[in-house]
């Protein structure tokens, strides 16, 4: 890999950050042309091509696996994996924010932009071997983030929501900085193969520690993971909700590719009891503070760091499990969280007047079948049968077993029945309680419908049939550890 | 003969899923239904009773003196984990199946009239919980036993909460906490046996136990038998788990108290039964004193406290814990008798407090209360439904020739075999059971009528005879030829009793 001009086929290993990219500057451009009341639909439609394109466009790339521009960029089983999760999630919620931009009366022009921007992210993310494009790539995604949280300019909340991110998240991603150029000092190079060799070496330098201790700090605080959690509620709550489904789940699943690299790839030391200790304080943290909760993007904030933790766990067992695990951990977490925002984006009417426990009383007669949507993902988010999010603790648990993770084992199923009255107390509410003052019901539109229709299909689908999708993430690990 | 073995080979692989889905698809159907509460009303007994005829193709065609399971289907479903769609029946989970399929559709004929509003949403729930509850009895792989199992909670919860009375949403969400945190325990034994064996095929992990092929397993064997059983504990209930219990019965309506008491709690019966005994044999046996004794402790502390029971409906809740403590009392004699009994016991508690309840429901239709001093006198008022409720009173209390006293009588004799004590203990029970259910019949049906509203209460009508009388019906027959039922659980109860084989006499020499 001699300093080169990158040929024809290393363009294809970056084709769906090209295309998301094109697709997220057309509508910058548009945006001032297109008459106002046309923007909403005509954008978020031009988006919603975009992000299925970038999907047919990995689906193509995924023929040319190997390493890319000077060996920064890598396409394997793994990065194709999570540039589909991450495509997916944003075509689901630019679904999604159509009739919330409409209700809510928010000019869309560069927030389906910035949803294909930092979709960019988060993809070079997943394909970045390189700590440098990987910071790039982690700010790509941040600052899209950090713009949309506060997307809901008349209410102060959402600018609070905004600034508090944006001072805290440049906060971590310095440290993650920090950590790279200790890494660097460490073994002399920023690449993740060359550092994985020199890490073989014994001794271990212990700057290699501190780097290690340091880029965890930074990504800990992108996947909410405690304790670096203290952001997500009040960013979740003042964020739009649509933009809090996908700031959930998709920065979120791009970070912890990321940590599934450094850490599994790049052989980091050490890593065990940091992650130990994440994991437990996460699921902790998140499930009692999720307990007296009352309003529900708060309550999903907190739930959102419990099953970061227990994804923590699936990283803290032996890699050729627990890599697997984490990755279906993720795309079930992603099906069942998608939706739930959904769901909650629109039932939160004009201004997010409507987003506490009491206004859910009385759903199950209102809108039943709203109800029963809900219901299901607050189902998979508890982890009950038949749904994807059983599958996915039960991965991660029997890959904690097998790796003789009792203690973090027990831990984490007995967070799990805590959580469970949380997410039930969601549905009692729905359907045994009687709403007090008359909450409007809005039909659902078809964008939204479909975009429900989606997230309940995948989240069945990986808790009927998880076979294919857990045999794909199998064999990218076994790539991913050669 | 040979025109009959041809149609058996054709039906024997599907007939147990037939009959596990035809609920669930009778379900989907009612979604596309439009809300005429009537037509709701009876395409669900049609769908009941559809699934209740086809289920009675299992005890027809069932090769009763053949050990073993039966009707079996397994096909691979996961790879990974290695879970298998793997159905079966021996003679103790198929006379639960045919147990759920009868009372389903009693259930949905004793709602008719009750359940006003979101009514399709209740025969939705109602036909989703058949479905669950048959799968747990026929599910032969470990894992899809706990994905049946768990997915009876929700719609019995649903039930409870949705149309229970009184504190419903306390009930349903104690209910619910109560038995999810219990079956963690269980997926906990369930996933280590998987690491070690590598399957969750029941069969397969039987086999492994007892050929010795499960490393670590006499360290964890304690371990996992009481995951197993405390999941089993609580649903069942035995004694200090048992709180849940009275509560769920009195806020639940109807439907709900006649499936949780006729069929739910014996998935914890039928759980000791299959996995406490069929898998930890050796573990069980060191168990047993303090299983029996809690027993003992349910058995004779639900009779006392339904003897001072001022609620109907909490009276034959608290008799629930009674009659089940005679159930756990019976499995772990280890006899045949005992087992046999116990499993009797079973199906003849399912029919018998399950037409309590609809009487108690029925009543509740009328007067809105299930306190017994609101009553008295409702013989001269209500004669049919006096007569029924004797019936069904004496069919529980465990009068010859009726399907109370067969079981009883075999679990007893099962427990003097197995330590005298133990049966002495036990048949106080029997006394107090004649006390408390007989004493509560005096004070509703007997003596002045009190109250003015009573005179005038209108007796059963058409549709409550129609679902009251199979109950009635088989629980004579049950008492008059307990044979039909006992020829097909012997051999069962033997195939599982076969470990205990040399321990028995140990048993009854102690």
């Amino acid at each position: 890999m001699a300093q080169t001009i990158p040929q024809g086929v290393e363009y294809v290993r970056i084709l769906p950050e090209i295309v998301l990219s094109l697709f997220g500057m057309v509508i910058m451009v548009l945006d001032p042309l297109v008459d106002e009341r046309s923007t909403q639909k005509l954008l978020g439609l031009i988006a919603l091509i975009g992000s299925v394109a970038a999907i047919a466009a990995t689906l193509y790339q995924s023929q040319f696996p190997g390493l890319g521009f000077w060996g920064m960029v890598k396409v394997d089983g793994f990065s194709t994996f999570f540039h589909i999760l991450v495509t997916a999630i944003a075509a689901v919620v630019i679904l999604s924010s159509f009739e919330y931009m409409q209700v809510q009366q928010i000019r869309a022009g560069e927030y389906y932009g910035l949803i294909l921007f930092g979709a960019v992210g988060m993809c070079l993310m997943s394909s970045a071997v390189e700590l440098v494009l990987i910071f790039i790539a982690l700010e790509t995604s941040s600052i899209s983030t950090y713009v949309l949280a506060g997307f809901r300019r008349r209410a102060a909340i959402s600018s609070e929501a905004s600034l508090k991110y944006f001072l805290l998240g440049s906060f971590a991603t310095a440290f993650f900085l920090y950590g790279v150029a200790l890494m660097f000092g460490a073994t002399g190079s920023t690449s993740i193969s060359v550092i994985a060799q020199a890490l073989r070496l014994s001794p271990v330098p212990v700057l290699a520690y501190a780097g290690i201790a340091f880029m965890f700090v930074g990504l800990g605080f992108k996947v909410a993971a405690a304790p670096f959690h203290v952001w997500t509620p009040d960013v979740y709550e003042g964020a739009p909700a649509p933009v809090v489904g996908f700031m959930s789940t998709a920065p979120k699943a791009a970070a912890f590719a990321v940590l599934l690299r450094v850490m599994f790839e790049s052989n980091a030391p050490g890593r065990l009891w940091l992650i130990w200790v994440a994991a437990a304080l996460s699921m902790t943290l998140g499930n009692v503070g999720a307990l007296v909760q009352q309003n529900v993007k708060r309550l999903l904030a907190y739930s959102s760091i419990a099953h970061a933790g227990y994804l923590l766990v699936a990283f803290a067992a032996l890699a050729n499990n627990g890599i697997p695990a984490a990755m279906f951990y993720t795309a079930s977490y992603a099906a069942m969280n998608v939706g739930a925002f959904a769901v909650v984006s629109h039932l939160a009417g004009a201004g997010e007047r409507y987003v506490t426990l009491d206004d859910y009383a009385g759903l199950g007669r209102r809108s039943p079948l709203l109800a029963a949507t809900l219901t299901i993902f607050l189902l998979s988010l508890i982890g009950i049968p038949m749904t994807g999010g059983f599958f996915a603790k039960f991965y991660v648990f029997s890959a904690a077993l097998q790796a003789n993770l009792v203690g973090l084992t027990i831990i984490g199923v007995l967070n799990s029945a805590v959580g469970a009255y949380y997410y039930l107390r969601i549905i009692v509410v729905m359907y045994m309680r009687e709403a007090r003052e008359e909450v409007p019901a809005i039909p659902v539109s078809p964008a939204l419908g479909a975009a429900l229709g989606i997230s309940v299909a995948a989240t069945l689908y990986l808790g009927l049939l998880p076979g294919r999708v857990l045999e794909y993430a199998s064999r990218s690990a076994a790539e991913l550890l050669h | 003969m040979n025109l009959h073995s041809v149609e058996m080979d054709r039906w024997s692989p599907i007939i147990l899923t037939l009959v596990t889905f035809i609920p669930l698809a009778g379900a989907l159907l009612l979604l596309s239904l439009p809300r005429r509460d009537r037509d709701i009303r009876v395409f669900s007994l049609v769908v009941t009773l559809f699934t209740f005829v086809l289920s009675l193709h299992l005890p027809v065609h069932l090769h009763r003196a053949q050990a073993g399971f039966q009707y079996e289907l397994d096909r691979a479903w996961i790879p990974t984990p290695n879970i298998h769609y793997h159905l079966g029946v021996d003679g103790v989970s198929m006379w639960l199946v045919v147990l759920t399929t009868f009372l389903s559709p009693l259930c949905v004929l004793i709602s008719w009239n009750s359940i006003h509003e979101r009514v399709k949403e209740f025969f939705i729930i109602l036909l989703v919980l058949e479905t669950a509850l048959i799968g747990v009895f026929v599910a032969l792989d470990l894992f899809l036993f706990y994905f049946f199992w768990e997915a009876t909670l929700i719609p019995m919860a649903l039930l409870i909460g949705m149309y229970g009375h009184g504190r419903k949403v306390y009930a349903a969400v104690k209910f619910f906490m109560y038995t999810m945190i219990a079956s963690v325990f269980m997926l906990a034994a369930i996933l280590w046996l998987y690491a070690k064996v590598g399957s969750f095929d029941f069969v397969t992990i039987q086999n492994a136990i007892r050929n010795g092929q499960v490393a670590n397993f006499t360290g964890a064997a304690q371990w996992l038998f009481l995951g197993f059983f405390i999941a089993f504990a609580v649903k069942v209930p035995l004694f200090p788990f048992h709180t849940w219990l009275p509560d769920a019965h009195v806020e639940a309506p109807t439907a709900g108290s006649v499936l949780l008491a006729g069929v739910l709690l014996k998935m914890g019966t039928y759980g000791m039964l299959r996995f406490n005994l069929g898998l930890f044999p050796d573990q069980a046996r060191a168990n047993a004193w303090w299983v029996m004794i809690l027993a003992l402790i349910g058995i004779v502390y639900g009779a006392l406290v339904a003897l001072v029971q001022p609620n109907m409906k909490k009276l034959i809740a608290y008799s629930s814990i009674s009659h089940l403590g005679f159930v756990v009392l019976g499995i772990f004699t280890f006899t045949q008798a005992g087992l046999d009994g116990a499993t009797f016991v079973m199906l003849a508690h399912g029919v018998s407090t399950g037409a309590l309840f609809m009487l108690a429901g029925i009543l509740y239709e009328r007067r809105h209360t299930y306190e017994i001093l609101e009553f008295g006198g409702l013989a001269s008022s209500m004669p049919v439904y006096a007569s029924f409720f004797l019936f069904v009173v004496l069919a529980s209390v465990g009068l010859p020739l009726l399907n109370g006293f067969v079981g009883e009588f075999l679990v007893l004799s099962g427990a003097f075999q197995a330590r005298a004590i133990y049966g002495i203990l036990g048949a106080t029970g029997i006394i107090w059971s004649a006390g408390y259910l007989l004493w509560m019949y005096q004070r509703v049906f007997y003596g002045k009528i009190t109250h003015v509203v009573n005179e005038t209460l209108p007796d059963l009508d058409p549709r409550e005879r129609i679902a009251l009388l199979p109950a009635a019906a088989a629980a004579l027959v049950m008492g008059v030829a307990p044979l039909l039922w006992l020829n097909a659980i012997d051999p069962a109860v033997q195939t599982a009793l076969a470990p205990f084989a040399q321990l028995a006499s140990k048993v009854v020499g102690q």
